[in-house]
């Protein structure tokens, strides 16, 4: 019953998710496997804004593919709206995936450079099948590049005309043009100016209000997670160390307290102590038995090298921490 | 004296001007933030500063740039070779292509060491791998020995700043050292910049788009919009009190901790392009505080108490009339 309930208020619901990757590290050596994600339980709730954060390398855009099946999960099960969605057959899916869009971080190369704007803005409909007449495309087009704060005299331009402000509104009025109600936004802002970054984020939160989207926004700026999302899911090394339940939750982990103290505020009577780290990122391909963030964490003991810590939760926030901060 | 002295430096491309009658000084031991968005001038002015500009088709137009009492403008290029690398280095913005590919990294600091210090061999590896060691690389001897590609971003911009670092410059340049890095990396190699500067007192001139960054680590700050200075102060006091309506709109592009949702601002528009540039105040189309003075009439950048503006409406600290 509690279960039921909880999966109306979550548009989506993923468990356990794992994703394998497999390489050789010579053309004859042995093969090697890499968990790029590795069991993670994400709830993502109607009309409002997840967060995923973590650097490089953390399994945050593998978790984005994922949730949309974009990559096919080694285990674990993803449900939408109520739907398991590796049960859905692909004809099904093609369907199901008008409600749920992503917005990729790099407008330069996610927009066809032959494609116009008004071209890039329809291959959406003809790929769904739908082929509105001449005057409804017009008037589509329209609507979608309004929606997006562009200006109608764009839409005969090709990508190399906008700049990347521009392209990434494209972006978005692309994912729009399903009229989607969940978008996944891959790190939307991490190839633009500080400037244009606050223009397309208060676009972001202009059309969640408007249209009552529900976002998985992807990162590794920690300051911008925190002032745009309602939950905070931070991942490090494919696997989730801490949920912060709202953006003003103090964090515990010290994986999450060093990423906050590497946003610098625009105050210089608030300048962070940045601790100059000497542990490395391990080797994703031979991680150490225990927990991943050990080699680089000052609290570090000798039970966190051997015995690797499981996600928690102590009512609304979730930790995977030994030595908790207070 | 200040290491660094610009008086009125203007670059020409051509028959385009992208740089207007920049000036800013910068002592030893200190750090000089030059900020704006892409487009403004920034590396323009630090391609200026190193001597660079024949590279792109450019040259220095008009003014002075003083370093340490030496003109560098008109300076021949024999005369120049034995300043940059050695006494003044630039740090680039991405490291994956300011490394030699086919180069063990080693090699290429060390070729610093022996070039400017006339180092042998074996005492300039010792030296590279000494730097790379205060950098807090984790087994320099083996990174030394590796190329660039087995190299992470944050590693490869650490080889980049070790290589700036061996030809022991009094002034460095860096332009937007950070900004292909993860938010953990990019506050790391900002504390090297600083402790570096703290320690060695050599000075820094950071270029960037990012007021956090000039807030956690410049002293001075320069503010720069389609090719002129619109703003300058110390950090202390232009974020306390910005005064041009450009610096106010990149200081609020940030969020603040707690800050309430909705109430980011981006500025709307973009920069124009050289050739481009609207009349009277360059940032006028985007200003939200336009009147129709700015439109028609090039705002003086005005002088007071160390503050420096170039708006119509800007009122100095301090200043009457």
């Amino acid at each position: 019953m509690a279960e039921t309930s909880q999966r109306a208020a979550d548009l989506l619901q993923a468990r356990g998710l794992t994703r394998i990757f497999s390489d050789r590290a010579s053309l004859f050596g042995k093969k090697r496997e890499l968990a790029a994600v590795s069991e993670v339980d994400l709830d993502v709730a109607r009309g409002r804004v997840t967060g995923v954060v973590g650097e490089s390398g953390c399994g945050k855009s593998t978790l984005a593919r994922l949730v949309l099946r974009l990559l096919e999960a080694s285990s674990g099960s993803i449900h939408f709206d109520g739907i398991d969605l590796a049960g859905v057959p692909a004809p099904a899916l093609r369907t199901l995936r008008r409600r749920m869009q992503m917005v990729f971080q790099d407008p330069y190369s996610s927009i066809d450079p032959r494609y116009s704007v008004r071209a890039a803005l329809l291959e959406p409909l003809l790929v769904q099948g739908v082929q509105p007449g001449t005057a409804a495309q017009d008037a589509r087009v329209a609507s979608l590049m309004a929606m997006v704060g562009l200006n109608p005299t764009l839409a005969a331009s090709y990508p190399h005309q906008l700049s990347g402000g521009q392209k990434q509104r494209v972006g978005i009025a692309r994912a729009l043009a399903m009229q989607p109600d969940f978008l996944v936004l891959d790190e939307p802002t991490a190839s633009l100016d500080v400037s244009i970054q606050a223009q397309i984020i208060g676009l972001l939160e202009q059309l969640q209000q408007d249209l009552g989207l529900t976002y998985l926004f992807i990162s590794h700026d920690l300051g911008l997670v925190r002032y745009f999302c309602n939950r905070i899911v931070v991942m490090y090394l494919g696997r989730v160390v801490e949920i912060l339940p709202d953006a003003r939750a103090a964090p515990r982990h010290p994986y999450t307290r060093s990423l906050m103290d590497s946003t610098f505020e625009p105050d210089p009577t608030r300048r962070r102590v940045v601790t100059l780290l000497h542990g490395e990122i391990p080797d994703a391909f031979d991680l150490p038995p225990g927990c991943a963030y050990a080699a680089r964490c000052p609290q570090a003991s000798a039970r966190c090298r051997s015995d690797r810590p499981v996600l928690t939760p102590d009512g609304a926030h979730s930790l995977a921490c030994h030595h908790p901060l207070s | 004296m200040a290491l660094l002295d610009v008086r009125e430096l203007s670059v020409g491309i051509g028959a385009l001007q992208p740089l207007d009658r920049i000036s800013f000084a910068l002592d030893k031991g200190s750090i000089l933030g030059l900020v704006g968005e892409s487009g403004s001038g920034k590396s323009l002015t630090a391609m200026a500063l190193m001597g660079l500009l024949p590279l792109i088709g450019g040259r220095v137009s008009g003014g002075s740039v003083r370093f340490d009492g030496t003109e560098l403008v008109g300076l021949p290029e024999q005369h120049y070779r034995p300043l940059r690398g050695h006494r003044m280095a630039l740090i680039t913005q991405n490291p994956m292509t300011s490394l030699d590919p086919m180069l063990r990294v080693g090699a290429q600091i060390d070729q610093v060491g022996e070039l400017h210090l006339s180092l042998s061999a074996a005492a300039a590896k010792a030296r590279s791998i000494d730097l790379l060691t205060q950098l807090r690389i984790p087994d320099a001897a083996t990174v030394h020995q590796q190329y660039p590609h087995q190299m992470s971003g944050g590693m490869k911009q650490r080889v980049v700043i070790a290589m700036a670092l061996a030809g022991e410059p009094e002034l460095i340049i860096a332009d937007e050292p950070t900004t292909a890095l993860d938010v953990t990396i990019q506050a790391q190699i900002i504390q090297i910049l600083v402790d570096l500067v703290r320690q060695r007192g050599l000075a820094l001139v950071l270029i960037t788009h990012d007021m956090g960054v000039v807030a956690q680590a410049c002293d001075q700050v320069v503010v720069l919009y389609a090719g002129r200075v619109a703003e300058s102060n110390t950090v202390d006091a232009i974020f306390a009190r910005p005064t041009h309506p450009y610096t106010q709109a990149l200081i609020a592009c940030i969020p603040r901790t707690g800050q309430a949702p909705g109430s980011l601002k981006g500025i709307s528009g973009m920069v124009p392009s050289v050739g481009s540039y609207a009349a009277g105040c360059r940032y006028h189309p985007r200003c939200g505080q336009v009147q129709p003075i700015c439109q028609g009439e090039v705002p003086a950048l005005r002088e007071h108490a160390g503050q420096r503006v170039a708006c119509h409406f800007a009122q100095l600290e301090g200043a009457h009339g």
